[in-house]
């Protein structure tokens, strides 16, 4: 880190510091679409890092966020969920291992599948998602088909962002070093990369293991946000959110991702209020009622229309 | 033995939906070189044009159950099938020929998520009942089969099989045979040359389209036949499965799609039969994975080399 950036997250720590006892003073209804936010941003960014910058097209983010949600539970839980400094502790460890877990789970899926490009790494990492899911759906141990629950309440607000900030900044800082400008050139335009001697296949696996650390993160924040989790909250669904709030802030733009990944953190509330309303006509309301309808309009007429992205303000590249 | 046999047998006939469905997948692949996410939800249409034609044409035809009337349903099926995918292509696809494959991919998972959830909304997110085209019945197996004779073969096990069979014998007809099936052949294999000797890129496409749309449409009135509970999300697993049996034999390969669809149909009845029906769609994406990583072209694939 450069000792710029270092003083922008000091700073977000500080300003987050200051927030922090305001924060607890929101409505509980607030306070969960505001962690849900800071949840979202990592997933969004770290998988910015995946489909965006390094090109690849993943679709099964929401299995190494499974990973890391079951792995750090699993962990709390065994420890007892103690309280106090202890728990905290406990939380920081927890949170760490489930990241590393899904790290491992991310080095698994991105060493096959870098022979594989676009359409087939797509299929293969949903395989790896529905892998993931299945396996948990069957081990009894982690609550199987009836999900986990009895986890802390240790996710609050300073740890949700405390960490959204390090992600953010890890993955920014990460594609604007000299080795990261690797993922860019990846994406840009693989044969050209080897041909100026940039190991590829590192970046593609590099890309994967730390979009998955970052992952297990927000699947740890998750569980111990909610303290219930269930293996259908990570399926195909969750995947699409993810892929959705990348594209939608345009692929390898961060300050995009980022906020598309709040917009549509707080767009199916928006929508359950406009499903209610009594005087629009029931069609719509039904069109309200299901977010996916409007997700998936969103990307065709996104990728006919604006492939750049909806929040995507640079001048779009020219490419073949 | 006998429980052996039986399991092959159901897997048999869910093979050859299975085949059905891959085979739109690697006849698109072969011109346009994309994998069509949303070819999965064209068999559940099929499935719901069945369910909502198919009475209206009995009652119209005066057949009631009788193999006419499945047959009479399964052209209906397959024409509205054709039809949705051309419609598909030239709205969602065309416009975007000449752009990265990503862009293209993305819209079809796009195509693929609207047909879903408006599905869901038109025609209800529960399960309907299929009609029945035909009165099923286990067959009395004759005496003759010795021991075999136990096994249990329903007759719409045999007609899915038949009808199966009797479609791939005419798409290799069409493909092998025909002047739009060699344009078709002539696109996936080189597609500058084949326009330069005058093949028309859009009709060859929508061709394509048409036909694989329809032989998804056909599989989805089989299924039917065979489970007759149907629900707007019963592509997405059917989907996958064939696009697994696709890249098993070996993506853009018509027989390697037949082949491919019917082991994992044994694989899954085997599996279910064996192990846990909670393992059949872990242990199919498993050999996706693994199919990929030791011989990424397929069984009866070719290895393509990448050019500059």
């Amino acid at each position: 880190m450069t000792s710029r950036s270092n003083q922008a997250f000091l700073l977000v720590l500080a300003v987050l510091a200051v927030l922090t006892p305001l924060a607890g003073g929101i409505s509980p209804y607030y306070y969960d679409i505001l962690i849900g936010i800071g949840i979202n941003i990592i997933l969004a960014a770290s998988l910015n890092l995946i489909n965006g910058y390094t090109g690849q097209f993943s679709l099964g983010h929401a299995g190494f966020m499974a990973v890391g949600a079951y792995l750090s539970s699993w962990l709390t839980l065994q420890a007892g969920t103690p309280s106090g400094p202890a728990g905290l502790a406990l939380f920081a460890a927890a949170l760490l291992a489930g990241s590393l877990g899904a790290a491992v789970a991310g080095f698994a899926v991105g060493a096959p599948s870098l022979r594989l490009r676009g359409d087939y790494l797509a299929i293969v990492t949903l395989g790896f998602n529905e892998i993931i899911k299945g396996t948990i759906q069957n081990a009894e141990p982690l609550g199987a088909q009836r999900g986990l629950g009895g986890m802390g309440k240790y996710t609050g607000f300073f740890s949700a962002f405390a960490c959204t900030a390090v992600t953010v900044l890890v993955i920014h800082n990460l594609v604007r070093s000299t080795y990261g400008r690797g993922f860019l050139a990846t994406h840009g335009d693989e044969i050209a990369a080897e041909s100026v001697g940039l190991n590829t296949t590192r970046y593609k696996i590099t890309a994967f293991t730390l979009g998955a650390f970052f992952a297990g993160l927000a699947g740890g924040l998750y569980a111990h946000f909610k303290q219930f989790i269930h293996p259908e909250a990570f399926g195909f669904t969750r995947s699409m959110d993810i892929v959705v709030m990348v594209i939608l802030g345009g692929m390898g733009n961060m300050a995009g991702v980022c906020l598309a990944a709040a917009l549509l953190t707080v767009l199916p509330e928006l929508l359950r209020y406009v499903a209610h309303l009594e005087l629009l006509p029931g069609w719509l309301r039904h069109v309200a009622e299901n977010r996916m309808i409007i997700y998936s309009l969103l990307l065709i007429v996104l990728m006919i229309a604006r492939p750049q992205g909806l929040l995507n303000f640079k001048p779009a590249k020219v490419k073949s | 033995m006998i429980e052996f046999l039986q399991q092959l047998a159901n897997g048999l006939a869910q093979g050859g939906i299975y085949a059905l469905i891959a085979l739109g997948y690697t006849m698109i692949y072969g011109v346009l070189r994309f994998i069509n996410f949303a070819h999965g939800d064209v068999f559940m249409l099929g499935a719901f044009a069945g369910f909502y034609v198919g009475p209206w044409v009995l009652r119209v035809s005066g057949l009631g159950p009788s193999y006419a009337g499945v047959a009479l349903v399964l052209l209906a099926a397959m024409l509205l099938c054709a039809l949705i995918g051309i419609g598909i292509e030239r709205l969602c696809y065309r416009p975007l020929r000449d752009r990265p494959r990503i862009i293209v991919l993305i819209t079809a998972i796009g195509v693929s998520l609207l047909i879903e959830n408006v599905g869901q909304l038109v025609f209800g997110a529960d399960p309907k009942s299929f009609p029945d085209l035909v009165i099923d019945r286990a067959l009395v197996l004759p005496a003759w089969w010795g021991r075999l004779s136990a096994l249990t073969i329903t007759l719409s096990q045999v007609l899915v099989l038949g009808v199966t069979l009797l479609l791939v014998v005419l798409l290799r007809y069409i493909v092998n045979r025909t002047r739009i099936g060699l344009a078709m052949r002539a696109l996936s294999l080189n597609p500058t040359a084949a326009q330069l000797a005058g093949v028309d890129l859009d009709r060859v496409i929508m061709f394509t389209f048409g036909l694989g749309s329809a032989l998804a449409g056909a599989a989805g009135i089989l299924t039917s036949i065979q489970q007759p509970s149907i629900d707007p999300l019963m592509g997405i697993s059917a989907g996958l499965k064939a696009f697994i049996a696709a890249v098993l034999g070996g993506i853009g390969n018509l027989p390697g799609a037949v082949v491919g669809g019917v082991l994992i149909g044994l694989i899954e009845a085997l599996v279910v039969g064996y192990l846990s029906p909670t393992y059949r769609d872990t242990i199919v994406f498993a050999v996706l994975i693994l199919i990929l990583i030791f011989r990424p072209a397929g069984l009866l694939g070719t290895v393509q080399r990448e050019k500059v």
